[in-house]
């Protein structure tokens, strides 16, 4: 007899099954929207240009392999945290704040998870927007945290129910925990205006919250790094220590490197340091150090101005391309005859987008067109190429009509 | 980490090249491995450590993952058994930790959320060797089903290991006991220089029927300390077993670091699939081993021409790179105050730090604080 036999089979995860349907599917014509990583206009992988170059220069210094400090590539962590700060933050200028690097933006969230876990007593509640990356509860749960959620998405509008969020995080009980997407919700591609931002602002601040901002899509949201920074940039000016973490996956197309990076702003340079030594002390049981690769890379590329040049060209570039196929998608789907709203589409904005179509019609696109996405509705705007627009347009008007 | 005679670290000749050529491969990109990671380095991975003609292997009861180092591993096997081991999340089954060992083993653990950890006998200070009655008589006493960890070879930090023998007498009390075999092995090759040698121990209790974990780090045996390259292998009693096992290790992986990163993989997974490069490897890893020994039997031959009070066969005995000298606190601040050489409070020192150049020196230090200091 085994020690494994009361085991039970895992769930398989929903998003990877979206893939694995696909690839058994022989249809010419199919569609992967479930996919979280960008493909050019041909449906390919993307490795940037700036990423190629800053390859060949690591490779050219011929570095040794030794162990990195548990908190990671101070070259990095600084770079990372200049650019979701912005140089000119007094945060940043005074050094109060510590950085972290992680394993992309999963392993950023865990460590920041598992620190409030170990050092925030004052509550286990963690609230999430409805809905929210489906990865947050499990990773939340896993640190030893409760989840609670607040208004966020209004299905009937498939836009930002403001005045729902509102209401509930004006009830979320002070000192509670309240995770906000930075840019590019995922899933729904729905994103507060800035006026909305402020208001959120000064209602966190009022009700005492720690905010948590998940920030995975600097840069590929709107194609301009600093606008899509601005609410975690105005937050911390209106005083809010908050947390942050950033993932390097989409924007440096870094994905398998694992790339990212945990901040604390902190009262003062004193307490950083404090809070830097428990966030190793965390890192350490958990696999003792980062890995260099992606670090190096996104490093190089931040801090040597001829490729952080080239690379805001080329992260505005990705951007733009998904613009484009919002755009498309919806002129198309006029262009085939369908008499819905689908402004959402291109009000929506990042990777992901929440068509608001439901489970059965989505189930037709699958069996009927090959056209796969998770049940939710949600696409990724990255699958989309101006060769496979017309036909998703022509699927799904034939599926809502 | 490995130091080469000049004292400089060491990037291996075989990772250099095949850095060369996934760098020359134009059709690779940075795309997300699979949760559990590169299927060519994970089967490659536990074929090293189990062998090429494992029955295990043979009988698909093998399951690998991917992870951050041997830490990453250790930490997602520590995970999965605190949550699916000796009843569901049951935190109170002891966890034993050899005295002395890996200072992290139980940090591991801890944080994996286990509260009763605990040690067992290893060292036996006064005959510089292994306490193997000690270490016998705790796992005669432990509770059934706990957990032990032991060290696949080259033990950090006594550089002691036991024979085979010694290991065959450990694999019957614990099946006797049912007690779970958890290995660490970060070693493998780098300390006898035989990839078979340094994973018998691990083998023979496969071979004897046990289900065990082995968390493997290629760190050192690859020189791929900072791409963080590491393999936990599960060995079951059937595939369907390990098949959930893995099934659920996987749900770990997803809220711990989603999937792990792929250059070191890639590396390792390349390196271990070609004969050529294999045996290339292998070589490689000889070389730092042999170094090691050499250093090992050079400084022994010194201390007993010096005339040294004490016995000096422990330095040749003991394996891998540490080596727990038998120097007591006090001579070692001696050490490190009067002669600068820095070494672990505990006696610890690293071999890899030893050079032709030093050697001397540091025998001559040792001998000053051997007979000035009590």
């Amino acid at each position: 007899s085994s020690w494994w036999s009361h085991v039970e089979m895992g769930p398989p995860d929903p998003i990877l099954g979206v893939t694995e349907a696909y690839k058994r599917d022989t249809n010419s014509k199919k569609m992967n929207l479930g996919v979280g990583a960008y493909r050019d206009d041909n449906g390919k992988p993307y490795v940037l240009n700036c990423v190629r170059k800053a390859e060949a220069m690591i490779a050219s210094k011929k570095m040794d392999k030794e162990y990195l400090p548990i908190g990671g590539l101070a070259d990095f962590t600084r770079a990372s945290a200049e650019l979701a700060l912005g140089e000119n933050s007094e945060a940043f200028k005074s050094g109060r704040y510590v950085t972290v690097q992680g394993i992309s933006g999963t392993g950023s969230l865990r460590i920041g998870a598992n620190f409030l876990q170990r050092f925030f007593k004052a509550s286990r509640d963690v609230y999430l927007p409805k809905p929210s990356w489906g990865n947050h509860t499990p990773i939340f749960r896993d640190a030893g945290m409760q989840l609670q959620a607040y208004r966020y998405y209004d299905p009937k509008t498939c836009s930002l129910d403001f005045s729902g969020a509102m209401e509930d995080i004006s009830k979320i009980p002070e000192k509670s925990i309240i995770l906000l997407h930075a840019c590019a919700h995922n899933p729904t591609g729905v994103d507060p205006r800035q006026e909305q931002w402020k208001e959120l602002a000064a209602i966190v601040k009022k009700r005492n919250l720690l905010v948590y901002f998940d920030m995975a899509y600097q840069g590929f949201a709107s194609g301009d790094i600093n606008r899509d920074a601005w609410a975690v940039r105005y937050f911390i000016e209106q005083g809010i220590n908050i947390v942050l973490s950033q993932s390097f996956a989409k924007n440096m197309g870094l994905y398998g490197e694992r790339a990212g990076a945990f901040t604390v702003i902190c009262s003062d340079a004193d307490e950083a340091k404090r809070v830097e030594s428990q966030l190793k002390i965390l890192i350490r049981p958990m696999y003792s150090n980062p890995p260099v690769n992606g670090a190096r890379i996104a490093s190089m590329i931040l801090n040597t101005p001829d490729l952080r040049k080239e690379w805001l060209t080329e992260v505005k570039g990705m951007a733009d391309r998904i613009i484009s196929m919002r755009t498309q998608l919806v002129s198309n789907l006029k262009k085939e005859g369908s008499s819905h709203n689908w402004q959402h589409i291109t009000d929506q904005i990042g990777m992901f987008c929440f068509t608001g179509l439901k489970p059965e019609q989505v189930e037709r696109l699958i069996k009927e067109f090959s056209v796969y996405m998770t049940k939710d509705g949600r696409i990724s705007v990255a699958g989309v190429t101006s060769g496979n627009v017309g036909y998703l347009a022509h699927a799904i008007h034939q599926v809502t009509k | 980490a490995y130091r080469t005679d000049e004292g400089q670290p060491w990037v291996l000749p075989v990772v250099k090249k095949v850095e060369q050529m996934i760098a020359n491969d134009n059709s690779l990109n940075h795309e997300y491995l699979p949760i559990l990671g590169l299927p060519e380095f994970r089967a490659n991975a536990s074929r090293i450590a189990l062998g090429d003609d494992s029955p295990a292997i043979k009988e698909n009861r093998v399951g690998s993952v991917q992870s951050l180092g041997g830490t990453g591993a250790l930490r997602i096997g520590a995970e999965f058994l605190r949550r699916w081991y000796n009843g569901n999340n049951n935190t109170a089954t002891p966890v034993y930790v050899s005295a002395p060992s890996w200072e992290n083993h139980n940090s591991v653990f801890m944080d994996a959320g286990f509260k009763d950890i605990r040690t067992y006998h290893y060292w036996d200070a006064a005959k510089r060797g292994l306490d193997l009655q000690g270490l016998l008589n705790d796992m005669e006493h432990a509770p059934e089903f706990s957990i032990f960890i032991l060290h696949a070879c080259a033990h950090n930090p006594t550089g002691t290991d036991p024979t085979p023998e010694q290991w065959k007498q450990i694999a019957a009390v614990m099946k006797r006991r049912s007690l779970f075999p958890f290995f660490d092995s970060a070693y493998q090759g780098f300390a006898s220089g035989s990839l078979e040698k340094d994973a018998w121990a691990v083998r023979y209790f496969v071979s004897e029927g046990f289900e065990l974990f082995c968390a493997q780090s290629f760190s050192k045996n690859f020189g791929l300390y900072n791409e963080r390259v590491g393999n936990l292998t599960v060995v079951g009693k059937d595939a369907d077993n390990v098949q959930r096992v893995l099934s659920q290790m996987e749900k770990i992986v997803r809220t711990t670091w989603s999937n792990p990163p792929s250059q070191g993989a890639r590396i390792v997974a390349t390196t271990l699939s070609s004969p050529q490069l294999f045996d290339e490897w292998k070589g490689n890893v000889k070389t730092m081993a042999d170094r090691v020994l050499l250093m090992r039997s050079e400084l022994r031959s010194r201390l007993e021409a010096l005339g040294t009070p004490g016995t000096w066969n422990h330095i040749t005995e003991q394996i891998g790179m540490f080596s727990f000298t038998g120097l007591n606190p006090k001579q070692v601040e001696y050490m490190i105050k009067e002669k600068h050489i820095y070494l672990m409070a505990s006696g610890r020192i690293n071999m890899c730090g030893l050079t032709t150049k030093n050697l001397d020196y540091v025998a001559k230090s040792i001998h000053e604080a051997v007979t000035k200091i009590q």
